[in-house]
């Protein structure tokens, strides 16, 4: 199986063209067989590949052909394949199979069925291309095809200006990270000669002592593509955004996949990043900054699918923060477990909507417990591991992270208190989801209930939550591993006891009314904090003051093309010129020989004035 | 003697040139121009250049002349266009352009008098001529042939659409 | 036959004045047959200034050029009377100012 590996990302890519050029003139039901098909025989394709290559767990490399010559760049359609790649490409057509498969029902009315599967499978191909590529350019094609996917899925419903104009800023913002991406690959062919990965690491580590200015810089515009792609700070606005998309997209793309690419992209070059301390404290301290603000704004949110949104952007907070002390593992692991329940609070809230006639506003729901029991323990369950209850998939994750960071040295201990305030958040807001949903007065009745196709996904999806954690990752080969040591008793007991207090908090909230905030949040300052909290920190409007604003106000400026105004000043001149000399232009002979006699008679004077 | 002789036959050329594109009348115009081009011939052989004076007669007076005859005769302008001549030729149209050459023959007057010497009355015989014709200007000969080839093909071109043209009219 | 002694210059008048008479004629005529005369004329009259220039130095060159220039004369002439009965089928006029396509 290990020689087909390249059957697996053909699987999809191929299903792609043929629903692009077939253009929905097939049958529906063939549509969905052949977009959720695809995927999942890639996913038995990945199966597969992990069984023989458990046999013999040493990394491989696998050229196909040779890309482009140029010069020294020569880089090959070649695949890589490790632990690390085998755990992402496990999740991208595992969890992808399953959200293909939810989408066969969710998008069972929609018109554009064939347009949605192909742009589906042609993402899960991009993707694939990512995570297996042997060179950063190879790997930066599939970057780019996700970015590109990314933005045609948020803008599927196109009809409405305000999913493209989402689409729009989901493509443009993580277009900023990309161009530093592209910046770093140049610095980094142009100082080792080289884009395949592991001759990176290898020559990176030759030429460079550790804080080199050059691979600081290098890991640092790296980082720039991880967060753009990742929605890190300060390029984390397009995400949320980005749920203009049907929810099975953002399932996928927007919670479970691609927005993880930057940790990955970070995870592949861990021995760069080792070579570049300041890049790695700037990772994690972006982390926690990240997990912390998007967590205070999820808690303020109305929008079932902005909640989530915010969620992920933090619980990837996590992953950078785990990537940053060095819990590499722990940071893929997070990765994994994140896709997992994720996508089941994504499939379920899918489901919700589905079920509420597109209701997104969470205090118009309530009381579905035993209305959409499905999607109830769906959720109870993802939140439990969005939550880290312990024995959760999430729980082990988040725990390794955390511990990891306290045991960072230097502001370790910072970084892992960031991290327990933020555990906080998530539990109080992930459980104030499930409580104001779920329980309470029902405000809109369902009006179905998902079919089998849907359920199946959010069961398996919950299995996996739950022991998702026991999972042990083939990991220990790909990545450097976690320095050990334990630590003092009462720091586990505390991460332990943290998401336990927060969702106890959100029943005292908001379920119980035991402690009543009111007086709190209707005081001037909590209105205000509200506010703040809930427009993002208002990093919208300072972007739109500080780059659209001043951006929309030189084009209007320059609408009218003000540099032109000479060049069509010399064309209308020249014009004018034209038809002056036209004029000259007579046909006839005799105008013509007159003239010539006169242009003699000046050229025999000049003559003779000169001899 | 031949002095005279020759200032006469300079006199003859240009008086019957003026003369020539002076005419209304083709045929008139035609046989003024035939009368110049003898008095250049007797120039020429005055000079010393005896081939160049029965090239004169013989080609330009007898062949090329003759063609124009010819045409004159197809087209059968006859009175009409005697008359719509002497319309195009009103006197202020001759305003202009004879100003323009007398201006020009001014300024090739001023840069000829600058010359001097004379004619060497050194005979050259049309054996000098022939030898250094296919001399040293072998080339020109062959290009002045591939020009003839070329006029050739072109009167032949423009000749036969003017007749296929009348046969189907 | 003895040699005949005049002054270059005259020589060089004397085609000078040729040549624009056939200029004016250029210039004046509007009947597309004088204008090829004219033309005849112009290109005698600049045969006469190599034959004189010939006569000068006892050379045969300038009897060559005039050569060159007969053939040239023979070639236009020959492509000249063909627009002539071509301009006549046509336009039935042989007036040049009629042939003013160029413009456009």
């Amino acid at each position: 199986m290990l020689d087909f590996l390249w059957l697996i990302p053909l699987l999809p890519l191929a299903s792609a063209a043929l629903l692009m050029v077939t253009a929905g003139s097939l049958p529906r039901p063939l549509i969905a067989a052949c977009g959720a098909g695809s995927v999942g025989l890639a996913a038995l394709c990945v199966l597969l590949t992990g069984l023989s290559w458990a046999h013999d767990p040493v990394p491989r490399q696998m050229e196909l052909w040779t890309w482009m010559q140029v010069g020294t760049l020569r880089p090959t359609i070649g695949f890589y394949l490790d632990g690390l790649t085998l755990v992402m490409m496990s999740v991208i057509t595992g969890v992808g199979f399953l959200i293909h498969l939810y989408s066969t029902e969710f998008m069972e009315e929609d018109e554009s069925l064939s347009r949605y599967f192909a742009y589906m499978n042609l993402f899960v191909a991009a993707m694939l291309i990512l995570v297996m590529a042997d060179n950063l350019l190879f790997l930066y094609l599939g970057w780019e095809g996700v970015g590109l996917c990314s933005y045609l899925l948020v803008g599927f419903w196109y009809r409405d200006p305000v999913n493209g104009a989402a689409a729009r800023k989901a493509f443009v913002v993580t277009r900023i990270g990309d161009t530093a991406m592209a910046l770093g690959l140049l610095l980094l062919f142009t100082e080792l000669g080289t884009l395949d990965i592991q001759q990176l690491a290898e020559l990176a580590q030759g030429k460079w002592q550790p804080g080199d200015t050059t691979i600081v810089l290098a890991t640092a515009l790296l980082l720039g593509g991880a967060v753009g792609k990742s929605a890190q700070l300060p390029l984390h606005t397009w995400l949320p955004d980005a749920m203009a998309g049907p929810t099975p997209v953002s399932a996928l793309i927007h919670a479970a996949t691609m927005v993880t690419a930057g940790v990955y992209l970070i995870a592949r070059n861990h021995e760069l990043f080792l070579l570049a301390p300041p890049t790695l404290l700037a990772v994690a301290v972006l982390g926690l900054l990240t997990l912390l603000l998007a967590a205070f704004t999820a808690l303020n949110q109305h929008d079932i699918k902005r909640i989530l949104a915010y969620s992920t952007i933090s619980q990837i907070g996590y992953m950078f923060l785990g990537l940053g002390v060095g819990a590499w593992s722990a940071g893929i692991f997070h990765l994994v477990t994140h896709a997992f329940f994720k996508a089941l609070l994504f499939l379920a809230a899918g489901a919700v909507i589905h079920c509420l006639h597109h209701e997104h506003n969470i205090f118009r729901m309530g009381g579905l417990r035993t209305r959409l029991p499905v999607a109830f323990w769906s959720f109870l369950i993802g939140s439990a591991a969005l939550a880290a209850l312990p024995f959760t998939s999430g729980f082990y994750s988040k725990d390794q992270i955390l511990l990891a960071a306290y045991q960072w040295p230097q502001i370790g201990p910072w970084l892992w208190a960031g991290g327990l305030l933020g555990a906080l958040l998530t539990a109080i807001y992930s459980f104030r989801l499930v409580f104001i949903v779920f329980f309470g007065e029902a405000q809109t009745e369902p009006d179905r209930q998902p079919g089998w196709r849907m359920a199946l996904p959010l069961s398996i999806l919950c299995v996996a939550s739950i022991v998702g954690g026991w999972i042990s990752l083939p990991l220990a080969e790909a990545l450097p591993a976690t320095q050990s040591g334990h630590p003092a008793a009462a720091v586990e007991w505390i991460s332990i006891a943290i998401p336990v207090i927060g969702v106890s908090l959100a029943y005292l909230i908001f379920l119980g009314r035991q402690l009543d905030l009111s007086a709190l949040v209707n005081s001037g300052l909590g209105q205000r904090l509200h506010q703040f909290w809930y427009s993002g920190w208002r990093m919208d409007a300072l972007y739109n003051w500080l780059w659209v604003r001043p951006y929309q106000f030189t084009a209007r400026l320059l609408k009218d093309e003000p540099v032109d105004l000479a060049y069509n000043g010399v064309v209308h001149t020249s014009v004018a010129l034209h038809h002056l000399l036209s004029n000259l232009q007579t046909g006839r002979m005799r105008w013509y020989a007159s003239t010539m006699v006169g242009g003699l008679i000046v050229l025999l004077a000049v003559l003779a004035r000169a001899g | 003697m031949m002095e005279s002789l020759f200032y006469m036959a300079g006199f003859v050329a240009f008086t019957a040139t003026v003369l020539s594109l002076s005419r209304t009348n083709a045929t008139h115009a035609l046989i003024y121009l035939i009368i110049s081009l003898l008095a250049v011939a007797v120039m020429f052989y005055l000079m010393g250049a005896p081939f160049a004076a029965a090239l004169e007669i013989v080609v330009y007076a007898g062949a090329i002349m003759v063609l124009f005859v010819f045409v004159i005769m197809m087209l059968n302008l006859g009175q009409a266009g005697e008359q719509r001549e002497r319309q195009w030729l009103a006197p202020r149209i001759w305003i202009v352009p004879t100003l323009l050459a007398l201006i020009l023959l001014v300024e090739m007057a001023l840069a000829i008098t600058q010359i001097s010497g004379t004619t060497s009355g050194v005979e050259v015989t049309p054996k000098e001529v022939g030898l250094t014709l296919f001399g040293p200007y072998l080339l020109a000969v062959e290009i002045a042939s591939m020009l003839l080839l070329a006029g050739l093909v072109g009167a032949y071109h423009l000749g036969r659409r003017s007749i296929d043209r009348s046969r189907q009219s | 036959m003895p040699g005949l002694q005049v002054p270059l210059e005259h020589v060089l008048m004397m085609a000078a004045a040729l040549f624009i008479a056939g200029l004016v004629g250029l210039m004046v005529r509007r009947n597309i047959i004088f204008i090829l005369m004219s033309l005849e004329v112009m290109l005698n009259a600049s045969a006469l200034a190599f034959v004189a220039a010939g006569a000068h130095w006892g050379q045969a060159d300038g009897q060559i050029i005039f050569m060159l220039i007969l053939t040239v004369a023979a070639a236009e002439v020959s492509v000249g009377l063909g627009l002539v009965l071509l301009l006549q089928r046509r336009f039935k006029t042989l007036d040049m100012d009629n042939a003013n396509r160029l413009r456009d």
